[in-house]
């Protein structure tokens, strides 16, 4: 009883992280259909700028951050990473909107190489261990343990996720996005201007990785600049999981890749985890390419 | 008939790639008229419509909309003008809801909530079966409520002149009559119209000046019930 209790909890965790990814995801391939390989070193440099961040208010670990400093970085670090997505999409994909779609995965591919080895020229190869201590304390019922920061964690990311969820649905750039993703020159007629909705919509997607990645820093203790590949592969999973294109998709699939991921993992043993994942990606992709909440394609978002 | 020309066009080329479909366009439209643009199949009536709202880049001569130069500019700064395009087909956004559909045909007023308020009461006094779905999604309209719904969200944005590509196509004559109606009273609202139709008689019935076109040149233009009685041109060009 208590170990699941326990996978539950530390698979919600895993799955906050990958839900918040996996929406830069769908939210990308929604509006301009381009699956973002780049996608997950957004999360990794997030982790790595608010890393910096932390180091300069916390001396290197020395001095405590504070709940306050801790927002504050986590914050900046969204906004940062979140121009940094919109500069890639000016830069490397608007140029290539009316190219084959061959030409700009492969530039996602490219982008994604700049990130992780400029990432590495700036901040090294080696680990390095995130200069803050978080609390290890929180409750513990039976043998399994919750702890104040998985609280924390779970918190922000349902706040983010609420938050993105009522600007998409209510907001009338929200329903300028939605609108693009199903026509684009209908759009452009009612006077939104599409690149600048596209603009945004990378901004978001990728202030909710850095979010991911600076939280996931927090949690695990140590980052790298290949950290990113992975989950960005598990994040595309859990979007395709959801449905892709699809926001609440994303948010579900997310949190069920990290609960099945983890129940894999408490059966099989730690070094099947990723094989349990990419096994799901396979038969959604065989079974059910549209995904759980998959939806006919013309009502994506 | 000494109006002010709200849109004039003069010499306009424009194509895609190697083809040419508009080869010297001149045309101009006056304060608060409906002007029919006719012609058959293929002969670049859409394509006008697109080199207006700024869809289609032209490759030689002038569009001005109230004496300033339009040509080049994105669709989006065209539309925030007044210049509003409801395009062939009716492009609704069909995975939006009905009034969702509507407040972005508003977007360019979004921050005067108070007319976008006062425009949805409006789209709905003038298209009640709108109203009953207004959470409904568009795309389980029936043809014409879509279609009601494509000049509504048009007419959401407060428009100086509306361009309606083909608003009858597809719908059954008793609806073509209620659209036809309808965009007889937006025009008595002080709306000016620029109508492409197919059904060329339907059309000149409600406009005040006709072009009919044909292969990509304007060859002939007319009051809209000189054209109606020239029973030789309608019967010719316009497959009535
Ligand atoms: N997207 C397009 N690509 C290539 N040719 C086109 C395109 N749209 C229209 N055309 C061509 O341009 C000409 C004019 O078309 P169009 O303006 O749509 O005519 P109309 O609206 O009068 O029926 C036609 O020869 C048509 O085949
Ligand atoms: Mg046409």
């Amino acid at each position: 009883m208590n170990t699941l209790v326990q996978t539950l909890i530390d698979g919600l965790v895993i799955g906050a992280f990958y839900s918040l990814i996996a929406l830069g995801y769908t939210m990308v391939f929604g509006i301009i259909k381009l699956l973002n390989f780049a996608h997950g070193d957004l999360y990794m440099l997030g982790a790595f700028i608010g890393y910096s961040l932390l180091s300069l208010v916390t001396g290197n670990g020395e001095g405590a951050a504070g709940l306050l400093g801790i927002a504050v970085v986590l914050l900046l670090t969204m906004t940062v990473v979140g121009v940094i997505g919109m500069g890639i999409e000016r830069i490397a994909y608007r140029p290539l909107l009316l190219a084959p779609r061959l030409s700009i995965l492969i530039t996602a591919i490219g982008v994604s190489l700049i990130l992780e080895n400029g990432s590495m020229a700036i901040w090294g190869a080696q680990y390095q261990v995130y200069p803050l201590q978080l609390p290890q304390t929180g409750w513990s019922f039976g043998g399994a343990q919750l702890t104040y920061t998985q609280v924390a964690i779970i918190a922000i990311s349902v706040l983010l996720m609420a938050g993105l969820q009522l600007f998409v649905r209510h907001s009338i750039y929200g329903k300028a996005m939605r609108a693009i993703a199903l026509d684009q020159t209908a759009s452009s007629l009612m006077g939104i201007d599409v690149h600048r909705v596209i603009a945004l919509t990378f901004f978001i997607g990728a202030a909710l990785a850095a979010g991911a990645g600076v939280m996931a820093g927090a949690y695990y203790g140590t980052i790298n600049f290949m950290m990113g590949f992975i989950i960005g592969l598990k994040a595309f999973t859990a979007a395709v999981l959801g449905g892709i294109g699809n926001l609440p998709g994303a948010m579900v699939g997310g949190l069920l890749l990290g609960l099945i991921e983890t129940a894999g993992t408490l059966v099989l043993g730690g070094s099947w985890k990723d094989v349990v994942a990419f096994s799901i990606l396979i038969v959604i992709l065989v079974c059910k390419p549209t995904g759980i909440l998959g939806e006919k394609v013309t009502e994506r978002m | 008939m000494d109006a002010q020309v709200l849109l004039n066009i003069s010499n306009l080329h424009a194509g895609y790639g190697k083809i040419r479909a508009l080869k010297g366009i001149n045309l101009q439209v006056r304060q608060g008229e409906i002007v029919a643009l006719l012609g058959s199949n293929g002969a670049g009536k859409s394509t006008t419509l697109k080199a207006i709202s700024g869809l289609l880049l032209p490759e030689e001569g002038s569009i001005e909309w109230e004496g300033a130069s339009i040509r080049g500019l994105a669709p989006h700064r065209i539309a925030e003008r007044g210049v509003i395009h409801v395009p062939e087909g009716r492009r609704i956004f069909s995975g939006l809801t009905v009034l969702e559909n509507l407040e972005l045909g508003a977007f360019t007023i979004r921050k005067e909530k108070r007319l976008v308020k006062e425009g949805i009461e409006q789209a709905f006094a003038l298209f009640p079966r709108l109203k009953e779905r207004a959470k409904q999604l568009a795309g389980t309209l029936s043809g014409g409520e879509q279609q009601m719904l494509a000049i509504s969200r048009g007419l959401m944005a407060r428009p100086r002149l509306l361009m309606l590509d083909e608003p009858s196509m597809g719908l059954a004559p008793i609806v073509v009559q209620e659209i036809m109606a309808i965009i007889a009273e937006i025009n008595r609202q002080g709306v000016t119209i620029l109508l492409i139709e197919q059904n060329a008689k339907a059309a000149l019935r409600l406009a005040h000046r006709g072009y009919v076109m044909e292969t990509g040149r304007i060859i002939m233009e007319d009051e809209a019930d000189v054209l109606y009685r020239d029973e030789k041109i309608v019967k010719a060009y316009l497959g009535a």
